[in-house]
């Protein structure tokens, strides 16, 4: 013990450390655990100061993309005033009343899905978008066209092949027909899965609806081409070539968000209050 | 400038490419050059890091157990990449989601494993700094080359601004849709090797073997056939 205590005290009188020879065996140990030592604190350091001016960026670009899916692009505003034509609202999933009980802000069902308070664990036959949980409430972006809400915006996310990836769907006033889709965040392969991304196959999106007559979610990817004279056309949409895998996650997962464990309810109600605003036109009308 | 300073910096540019002539790299020259301005932010990418992990390395070169050196390079260059991953994510948010995974690859990237390894481990900080940018340069010179063409006549444009107009929107120029996928990089890159080759003959390997000449061209049966 005392021996070894000399050494030791000699070594670091004379920074002997670095006198050692390379292949040394404290020498080598040594030199990896400084290395990573420096090489981490670099790394965290990096992380923890940029941290701030990424999730910045991150929200910035989901707001980009809610317009975008929104249909709404005027390049001589900024991202900000453009969002004040969006109307965040709050809704509560089980119910599918609209809450205000908490801050539209804030909010974000993505991070509340892993909050003990607000979570809601899935269990395996509801789970089909493979996303374990979610949120008792849900984010909700209206778009109005004077009074009337004329575009509904939902966050989407579920499993692919790789990843989850995360979404929106924009759906008309009726609550069923799609007006556009885009997806910010995935890490689906480059040139096969990653075409989610592709600008040309959202746009095969519009006018698809989402569930049947009777509200039951029906859209899903096919394989092969979808055109006019495909039977069902309008709850089809084309799969991605070379991406099974992530296609089939894109149609469970609008099956999920669709549904009644998702935003179903809500839906539901958008519809029957619709429906019910065109029967009493219609019987005005015929009044009249 | 002295002169071995200038051979670190400007030799890799054309006289001997790491691309062109050491042949590394090509995996990410075929993954990002759809688009020049994805191309530009890969290259300064790579620059920083090949130089910077050549100055790491070459600073604490004397003090690397032979035994752990691999590792301990590939360390430091992982470390540097996460850097540059994060300040991209951080003031380049449009960038880095459109160069993804690619950046990350930049570890594997064996131009900067091969610099690492061949140059900074046996020479000072400052030349191995320059060898690096002279390599990361002489990486961005072909990777230029490779995006401009691509782009250029897969998409028509240039930098994201439309050159030929394509029949899509009204114009006359059909695109070339193989420019868009890998294999053109590697038609691209082979034609480039061609070029520089035909302007430094020395840079043309000698072949392995030699095509012996056929010393019996007479029809068989009539020489007895013995070779």
């Amino acid at each position: 013990m005392k021996n070894s205590k000399i050494s030791i005290s000699n070594l670091s009188r004379q920074g002997g450390f670095f006198h050692l020879a390379n292949d040394n065996m404290i020498k080598t140990i040594g030199v990896a655990t400084l290395l990573c030592l420096v090489c981490s604190i670099i790394v965290s350091g990096a992380a923890t100061i940029l941290k701030s001016q990424q999730v910045a960026n991150k929200l910035l670009d989901k707001k980009k993309n809610i317009l975008m899916v929104a249909g709404i692009n005027d390049d001589s505003k900024t991202v900000a005033e453009l969002f004040t034509q969006i109307e965040p609202r709050i809704v509560n999933m089980s119910s599918g009343k609209f809450t205000d009980t908490l801050n539209v802000d804030l909010f974000d069902q993505r991070k509340a899905a892993n909050d003990a308070q607000y979570r809601v664990k899935l269990d395996k036959a509801q789970d089909i978008a493979s996303i374990g949980a979610i949120s008792k409430y849900g984010n909700v972006y209206l778009v109005r066209d004077g009074e009337a809400v004329s575009k509904i915006i939902l966050p989407i996310s579920g499993y692919g092949l790789w990843s989850t990836m995360y979404g929106f769907i924009a759906l008309e006033s009726d609550a069923r027909t799609v007006s556009g889709i885009t997806f910010y965040e995935h890490g689906e392969t480059p040139g096969l899965g990653g075409e989610i991304d592709n600008k040309k196959w959202q746009a095969s999106w519009d006018g698809k609806k989402v569930v049947d007559l009777q509200g039951k979610p029906v859209l899903s990817l096919v394989k092969g081409g979808v055109t006019q004279n495909t039977p069902d056309a309008e709850y089809k949409v084309d799969g991605l070539a070379g991406a099974t895998l992530t296609s089939n996650g894109v149609s469970n997962l609008i099956k999920f968000w669709m549904g009644e464990d998702a935003f179903g309810p809500y839906l539901e109600r958008v519809r029957s209050a619709t429906s019910q605003v065109s029967v009493v036109t219609s019987i005005n009308s015929e009044k009249g | 400038m002295p002169s071995e300073a200038r051979k670190a910096l400007f030799e890799p540019l054309v006289a001997n490419n790491p691309v062109a002539l050491q042949i590394l790299g090509i995996c990410s020259a075929l993954a990002v050059t759809t688009q020049l301005s994805a191309s530009l932010i890969m290259c300064l990418a790579l620059i920083s890091v090949t130089a910077f992990s050549n100055l790491f390395i070459s600073l604490v070169r004397h003090h690397i157990p032979s035994s752990i050196r691999i590792i301990v390079q590939m360390t430091i260059i992982a470390s540097l990449v996460i850097v540059v991953d994060q300040v991209l994510k951080a003031y380049a948010y449009g960038v880095s989601k459109q160069l993804a995974v690619f950046v990350g690859l930049i570890i594997t990237n064996c131009i900067v494993m091969g610099r690492a390894e061949a140059y900074a481990m046996k020479n000072g900080p400052w030349n191995s700094f320059l060898d690096g940018i002279g390599n990361g340069l002489g990486y961005s010179l072909i990777l230029i080359i490779v995006a401009s063409v691509r782009e250029l006549f897969g998409s028509g444009s240039l930098l994201g601004y439309q050159i030929l107009t394509p029949v899509a929107d009204g114009g006359w120029y059909v695109p070339n849709g193989l420019m868009l996928l890998a294999p053109s990089a590697f038609i691209i890159i082979g034609l480039t090797i061609w070029a520089i080759r035909a302007l430094y003959p020395e840079q043309v390997e000698k072949a392995d073997f030699e095509m012996q000449n056929a010393h019996n061209t007479a029809p068989l049966g009539n020489a007895g056939g013995a070779h």
